[in-house]
């Protein structure tokens, strides 16, 4: 059987992966990938711990996390749209509007 | 012993409805109302005052009527009732305030005819007339200050009566900051009493239980009884806070009769009186009192001598004669200091009326260069003003005599020579400037105006009986204090007796050197004296003003500086002006205006904002409005968190 510790590094991976690309990258799109990734590797670590002492809760709210994730990309996706419309780019260095 | 009096509430209630007619519906009512029920509701507060005097007059001597009002502080054991008492001394005030009051009140009914603001006139009038009567009949100390306090507020808007004349506004002004000074020490000698009685646990201003506890005042009284001097000083324009008294005189002249000759200026002599028992525990005060009220009489006179504005005479006068009254109280002589309060109220009140009468009929000339030869145009103001000016320079059997007399009397016989000196030449320099007014203004050859001269007209009825009442006031007034030998003695200070004692000791502790005043020569023999010096004067003035005309000029010119320092009042204003206006105005502007408020307070509050603006100024730069900058700060903070938790397991 794996050990719990590959699970979390795993998951402690992907979520670093995931906070460096919304941090450094540009394009909001892959920013918006990155935050999925973030939450999957949460996912990822909720789901092992919850095999490892036994209990349901874990998949649970994997299953919460599901449903909200697809509700944010819905939104998501169509900020990002309206935003390209309005503003011709989803680059996130010029969209600085919320500024002095 | 007490009796309970409620009518004494009277006495209040309808001044007070005077107030409230006047100021609401006096308008509305038209000039016929107002000047029916201004002067009205004072006769009607005499009536009241009478009764109340006939049952005292019933009573055994040193009786007094009360009539309790209501708690006005109760806070912890400190309770101050507010209530009314008349006991020979308030008697003796409130007969006269509503008395003389009511007469005046009368007479400015016909001097305000040709005024559109009766009905603020009579409102202010029928205000005065209240606080003055809190005042006298207070029964404790706190309640005294509410009147003392209310005629000062009545004195300054009558006297910026016509407020639409600068000069005038200003003159009012003067005259309630400058007795604002006076009441601040008043406000404190109050405190000082508060203070020693609270020590012993005696939580009252009441006056007959502060006398109850007067051993406890004992450490106080003669700061107490010099702050509450310096508060007399002021009211009663003595020095060094008359200043104000000469320029009061730009109000109407009922209102110079009424509050600054005949009742608000005597509040001050009241007050000692009615704390005679204060005062007597600190001779030094007493001697202070004598003295300033001997100077300013004798000061006072002198600067009467040479000023050509009849009111302003007057007002001289009148420091000069509340200077009497000082002089009586301060030598212990209390009976003899509200006798003259009241003769002075009669003969006073006259002679300012008079002078209204005078210089209505001259069509509000007030320059006696440019009177004379009045005398057969107006006849009853003539005589009445010649009766007056017999009174106050103390000629038997007018008033005056007797009660100046007394006064004089008092101060020989507690051996105040210096004082009773003064007190001497001033009577005689008293009765020089009076017959001078009187010889300027009634006699001579005519220097009216060209256009004045024909419409001069004697004063209609309505101002007229109160001249002719108060004439005869002024003649009889002064019969309840004959000398003690005559008729029925001296009934005025027998009546005030059980009230104001005679000093147990003299000054300074030392037992009194009695002079024999009541050995019917010694007694005769002071009067004398100081009637010759009134003769004398009456003489120098018939020599200078009837006899050879052309002197007076001559005297003055060859005493130039003499003149010119009388002339100047000792330039006293000036005096004021530089050492205490200005220094206050320069150190007002420069310090405070520019230097406190300019620079400290409102640096204070443009710093705040400044330093709000800077700072944001710096922090707004961190507001870049980068998403990803945002997430960093964000992630900062969940790193720094989720370490917290991690050490504190790891621990």
């Amino acid at each position: 059987m794996t050990p719990i510790s590959y699970y979390m590094a795993l998951s402690a991976i992907l979520f670093a992966i995931g906070v460096t690309g919304v941090l450094v990258r540009r394009n909001v799109i892959v920013m918006f990938l990155s935050i999925e990734l973030m939450l999957n590797a949460v996912n990822l670590a909720l789901v092992a711990l919850g095999r490892r002492i036994g209990s349901m809760d874990g998949q649970v709210i994997v299953f919460f996390v599901m449903t909200v994730a697809a509700a944010e990309a819905a939104v998501g996706l169509a900020i990002i749209l309206s935003m390209f419309r309005n503003r011709d780019t989803v680059n996130a260095d010029e969209l600085n509007l919320l500024h002095w | 012993m007490t009796q309970n009096f409620p009518a004494l509430g009277l006495i209040l209630l309808f001044p007070a409805i005077g107030v409230l007619f006047n100021l609401f519906y006096g308008r509305r009512a038209g000039r016929e109302a107002v000047n029916f029920v201004g002067p009205g509701v004072i006769f009607v507060a005499f009536a009241v005052t009478l009764t109340g005097f006939i049952t005292l007059l019933r009573l055994p001597p040193g009786a007094a009527l009360q009539c309790d009002l209501w708690s006005w502080i109760v806070a912890g054991s400190f309770h101050v009732e507010l209530g009314l008492r008349l006991d020979a001394l308030s008697a003796v005030m409130t007969l006269v305030v509503t008395g003389v009051g009511a007469l005046i009140h009368l007479y400015s009914a016909g001097y305000m005819a040709d005024d559109d603001d009766y009905a603020r006139y009579f409102t202010y009038l029928n205000l005065f007339a209240l606080s003055m009567l809190v005042l006298v009949l207070a029964d404790n100390l706190l309640q005294m200050f509410i009147g003392w306090e209310g005629v000062g507020l009545c004195s300054y808007l009558l006297i910026a009566f016509w407020y639409d004349n600068p000069q005038y506004a200003y003159n009012g002004r003067k005259a309630f900051i400058v007795n604002r000074v006076g009441d601040l020490g008043f406000l404190i000698g109050i405190f000082t009493i508060v203070a020693a009685l609270a020590q012993h646990g005696v939580w009252t201003l009441n006056f007959a239980a502060m006398q109850h506890h007067a051993a406890l005042l004992q450490p106080v009284a003669l700061t107490a009884a010099l702050l509450l001097f310096f508060g007399a000083t002021g009211k009663s324009a003595q020095i060094p806070l008359y200043v104000w008294l000469p320029d009061a005189m730009v109000g109407p002249t009922p209102v110079s009769a009424l509050i600054h000759a005949a009742t608000m200026v005597t509040a001050g002599v009241y007050m000692i009186a009615r704390l005679n028992f204060l005062y007597l525990l600190a001779p030094p005060a007493m001697e202070v009192v004598a003295t300033v009220g001997a100077v300013t009489a004798f000061f006072a006179a002198t600067i009467a001598i040479v000023q050509s504005d009849i009111k302003r005479v007057l007002a001289y006068s009148t420091i000069s004669q509340i200077g009497y009254m000082m002089l009586g109280v301060g030598v212990g002589a209390f009976a003899a200091g509200t006798f003259h309060l009241m003769t002075h109220a009669f003969f006073k009140g006259l002679l300012f009326l008079c002078s209204g009468s005078v210089i209505h009929a001259l069509h509000g000339e007030q320059d006696m260069n440019k009177m004379g030869a009045l005398r057969s145009k107006l006849p009853i103001t003539y005589a009445t003003m010649l009766i007056g000016t017999l009174a106050i320079s103390a000629v038997p059997p007018f008033s005056g005599y007797f009660s100046k007399d007394l006064i004089l009397e008092g101060a020989f016989a507690t051996g105040h020579v210096w004082l009773w000196l003064t007190g001497v030449v001033t009577a005689g320099i008293t009765s020089f400037y009076m017959f001078r007014l009187i010889f300027m203004t009634f006699h001579g050859p005519s220097r009216l105006d060209r256009d004045k001269a024909h419409h001069v007209h004697e004063s209609p009825p309505v101002m007229a009986i109160p001249l002719i009442v108060l004439a005869a006031l002024s003649i009889i007034g002064g019969w309840v204090g004959l000398p003690h030998w005559l008729l029925w003695g001296d009934a005025f200070k027998r009546f005030l007796a059980p009230i104001v004692a005679r000093p147990p000791h003299g000054p300074f502790g030392e037992p009194i050197v009695m002079l024999d005043v009541e050995r019917f020569s010694t007694s005769m023999g002071l009067s004398g004296i100081a009637l010759a010096a009134g003769l004398i004067g009456i003489f120098l003035a018939w020599m200078l003003y009837i006899q050879r005309p052309e002197l007076p000029d001559r005297i003055a010119e060859r005493l130039r500086g003499v003149w010119e320092l009388l002339w100047r009042k000792y330039y006293i204003d000036e005096l004021y002006d530089h050492l205490i206006s200005r220094p206050l105005f320069w150190a007002s502007t420069n310090l405070l205006n520019q230097g406190i408020d300019h620079n400290v307070i409102d640096g204070f509050v443009d710093g705040t904002g400044a330093t709000v603006e800077g700072s944001g100024e710096v922090t707004r730069k961190i507001e870049t409005g980068n998403v990803q900058h945002y997430a960093f700060v964000y992630l900062i903070g969940v790193v720094a968190v989720a370490g917290y938790y991690v050490y504190l397991v790891l621990r």
